[in-house]
């Protein structure tokens, strides 16, 4: 399971990889989005998979899955949706603002300051 | 009191939230913000005060105990950091009164700058790893909303690429600590620090040091050093003058704060490899910047180029590992942040006067600006490490450890980059306020005095802290004792 | 613009509504215990919200519920914090709740927390953050 886990996640980096190195800044913002998804299975993985169980069932539980990980992944989806909803209003502003969504006309340079 | 080393975190958290609701009332928003810095001021300074008689302070959050739970620490450097922050906070806030506008301050701009100390105190002050990330986060959101606002072109530009930055350093540090924490199966600094030590007894295994460079990566984006500062001199370009002087006082020193925590808490196993790099690139910071400074011709982007000079100097501090180094280290991480504040802010006025922060476009503002001029001086020298003011000290130890650790070429590169960070700021003063006075003929001269407050605070309290540096030493030096022995990092936490 | 012909939404948007904001309070009460909580009661709420904004405009929309929800947002921290920083007042640990257990007449046994009022905070700042990001872009034409 880790192994396939390890394949998802590679996958989604390297999709990430692939969006983020194009021009379009709305791809980039996809591609970003699929980053952090990566980094968030990561972390479950990184804990390791068990199946059949949930977190915590009472002090006497036999089996049950490590909460943490879980904790962490929510925490980081919450703060990645944030961002991503501040990236998507500013690539608008700047798409209203620059007239161009193409990442290579926002080059700075000392002539279109 | 249990709960004081909250207090610099709360304090700005609770009046961000009371000032989204006044955001039209920019008196009202302007009184409570100063008077909660205050605040914050007087609570870091009780801290300060507190860790010196009584130890590392820790408070674990929501009474669940050490390993469990989220735990805020505080010993004498985070503490130390603290303090000034809350003092570059307060001076940046009188200064932002005279010169950001009232738009931006209809626009939420007190609420955001008080998230960012949040979120800077936060960092400092955290003994968890995964809530460092939590408060980078908050910090980062904040320090986003201060570069885009205003709106300006060249402000949405860079915002895009700085945004962009973070989010692929943010994406690598959650990855880095899932490593981690599938190694070593926790998140409290001092409980990984102690589980490390344990795998790490015949030598540091390597999973470990490739962590060790991915947090070096991460963290490494944050401070800008040598090789991943490329986004800085451009975003660093766009903001107005008291962000810019936040950023470049504040920001860039949690990366080097937190690189700093995370090598002599968790890695200082196997010095040779991790060190070494550090150390190396570190060196390389120094002399990128140095020629960065050296090169343009632009006030901001001269100072801008120092920030990355001065990260080199403190992690090689860090880096050489002994005593002297780590002592010269933290007082000049402190000396770094007063000065560098008070910079960006003097070239904001600069800027604010001539209209432009080329440096060919004016000169002669002596005559005019005398004050000015001379708060300049001082600070560029303070800067550079003239005795006897702020700088010096700092360096000294840095380069004193640097020679007892036997590394005679890197310390001597540190010793050669005061020389030519001097040159690089007497460029500015000689350029700019020397001179033929050519840019002020037949116009109004725009009146400072309100906004020249700020950096005379700070370049007073910079020459204060260099002459009057015994008294400081004991406090410096107890900070320098802790990062030097995990041990006491860890028994204060996890209370065995 | 008002869409002048859109009887099916409407229509369903009478009966939806009420049911996706009764179950989004639902959800952030039964968080407690079960899965749910401020985060995706909020979250249902907002999305109550857009559903609202799509059938009518932000206009009509603005007259429905005349919030401002940068307030809404401030006053969910001003709720969160306020929960934590009681612990204050205490000399115990920041974050640090308590609860206790209520006999209520009809509703037999209740844990009243104090992290419930913490999580109310969280979800009034998630609707807050989430429409405000939404009329940001929504807004102009």
């Amino acid at each position: 399971m880790e192994i396939l886990m390890a394949f998802v996640i590679g996958i989604l980096f390297m999709t990430a990889t692939y969006l983020m190195l194009s021009k379009s800044l709305l791809r980039i913002i996809i591609g970003t989005g699929l980053l952090s998804h990566g980094a968030h299975l990561l972390i479950l993985t990184m804990g390791g998979l068990k199946r059949g169980t949930v977190p915590l069932l009472g002090e006497h539980a036999e089996h049950y899955t490590d909460p943490l990980p879980q904790a962490l992944i929510l925490t980081a989806i919450v703060i990645s949706f944030g961002v991503t909803a501040f990236f998507l209003v500013l690539a608008y502003r700047s798409y209203q603002e620059l007239g161009t969504d193409n990442v290579e006309d926002m080059k700075g340079s000392e002539q279109n300051d | 009191m249990t709960n004081l080393i909250i207090l610099p975190i709360l304090i700005p958290l609770l009046t961000g939230a009371v000032l989204i609701c006044l955001n039209k009332r920019i008196m009202a928003q302007r009184v409570i913000a100063v008077l909660s810095s205050i605040g914050t001021m007087i609570a870091a300074f009780f801290i300060i005060q507190k860790v010196h008689r009584d130890g590392i302070q820790s408070l674990n959050m929501g009474s669940w105990d050490a390993p469990f739970g989220i735990t805020l620490v505080s010993d004498m450097f985070s503490a130390l950091l603290v303090f000034t922050t809350s003092i570059i906070a307060f001076v940046c806030l009188i200064y932002s009164f005279k010169s950001i506008g009232e738009e931006s301050e209809k626009y939420y701009y007190y609420p955001v700058f008080n998230f960012l100390i949040v979120g800077v105190n936060g960092a400092f002050t955290t003994g968890d790893l995964f809530n460092l990330f939590v408060f980078f986060e908050v910090m980062l959101m904040s320090s986003y909303v201060l570069l885009v606002l205003g709106g300006t072109k060249i402000q949405l530009r860079e915002s895009i690429k700085y945004l962009l930055v973070n989010i692929i350093s943010s994406a690598l540090f959650v990855i880095a600590v899932a490593y981690l924490y599938s190694v070593v199966g926790t998140l409290n600094m001092a409980h990984i620090s102690e589980r490390i030590s344990k795998i790490s007894e015949n030598g540091m295994p390597g999973i470990l040091t490739v962590i060790a460079m991915m947090f070096l990566i991460v963290f490494g984006l944050k401070g800008a050093i040598f090789p991943l500062f490329f986004w800085m001199p451009g975003s660093y370009f766009a903001p107005p003058a008291p962000v810019l002087a936040l950023f470049g006082a504040l920001l860039t020193k949690v990366g080097v704060y937190s690189i700093t925590r995370t090598y002599t808490l968790f890695f200082y196993h196997d010095i040779d490899f991790t060190f070494q790099i550090l150390s190396i690139l570190s060196v390389l910071s120094i002399v990128v910047g140095v020629i960065g400074a050296l090169a343009y011709w632009d006030v901001k982007k001269i100072i801008i180029y120092n920030i990355i000079v001065a990260v080199g100097v403190i992690l090689y501090g860090v880096s050489v590992l002994n005593p002297n180094s780590l002592t010269g280290a933290v007082y000049y991480l402190v000396h770094d942040m007063i000065i560098k504040a008070g910079l960006f802010l003097l070239v904001g006025i600069l800027i604010i006067i001539t209209g432009t922060s080329n440096l060919k476009q004016f000169s002669g503002l002596m005559r005019h600006y005398p004050g000015l001029a001379w708060t300049f001086f001082i600070a560029a020298l303070a800067l550079a490490g003239i005795p006897p003011l702020s700088g010096f000290v700092g360096k000294l130890l840095i380069v004193q450890g640097g020679f007892e650790g036997k590394s005679y070429i890197s310390a001597g590169i540190v010793l050669l980059s005061s020389l030519l960070v001097l040159f690089s700021v007497m460029k500015i003063f000689i350029n700019g306020f020397w001179g033929q006075d050519q840019t002020l003929h037949g116009e109004e001269k725009p009146p400072v005095k309100w906004l020249l407050i700020s950096p005379v605070i700070m370049v007073a309290i910079s020459a204060f802290y260099g002459v009057n540096s015994e008294v400081f030493l004991p406090y410096i030096s107890q900070a320098a004792d802790t990062l030097a022995n995990p041990d006491h990092y860890i028994k204060a936490v996890l209370k065995e | 613009m008002r869409q002048p012909n859109n009887m099916i939404l409407e229509t369903a948007l009478k009966l939806l509504l009420f049911f996706i904001v009764l179950f989004s309070i639902y959800i952030f009460t039964a968080g407690h215990y079960y899965p749910g909580g401020g985060f995706i009661g909020g979250l249902m709420t907002a999305g109550a919200i857009v559903l609202l904004l799509i059938t009518y405009d932000i206009k009509t929309v603005q007259k429905i519920l005349p919030v401002d929800y940068r307030i809404v947002t401030a006053i969910g921290l001003l709720f969160s914090i306020g929960t934590s920083a009681g612990a204050l007042f205490f000399n115990v640990p920041f974050l640090t709740h308590v609860f206790t257990h209520v006999e209520v007449p009809v509703l037999g046994d209740l844990a009243l927390h104090t992290a419930t009022i913490f999580d109310l905070g969280v979800y009034f700042v998630v609707i807050g953050v989430t429409m405000t990001i939404i009329l940001t872009i929504g807004e102009d034409e």
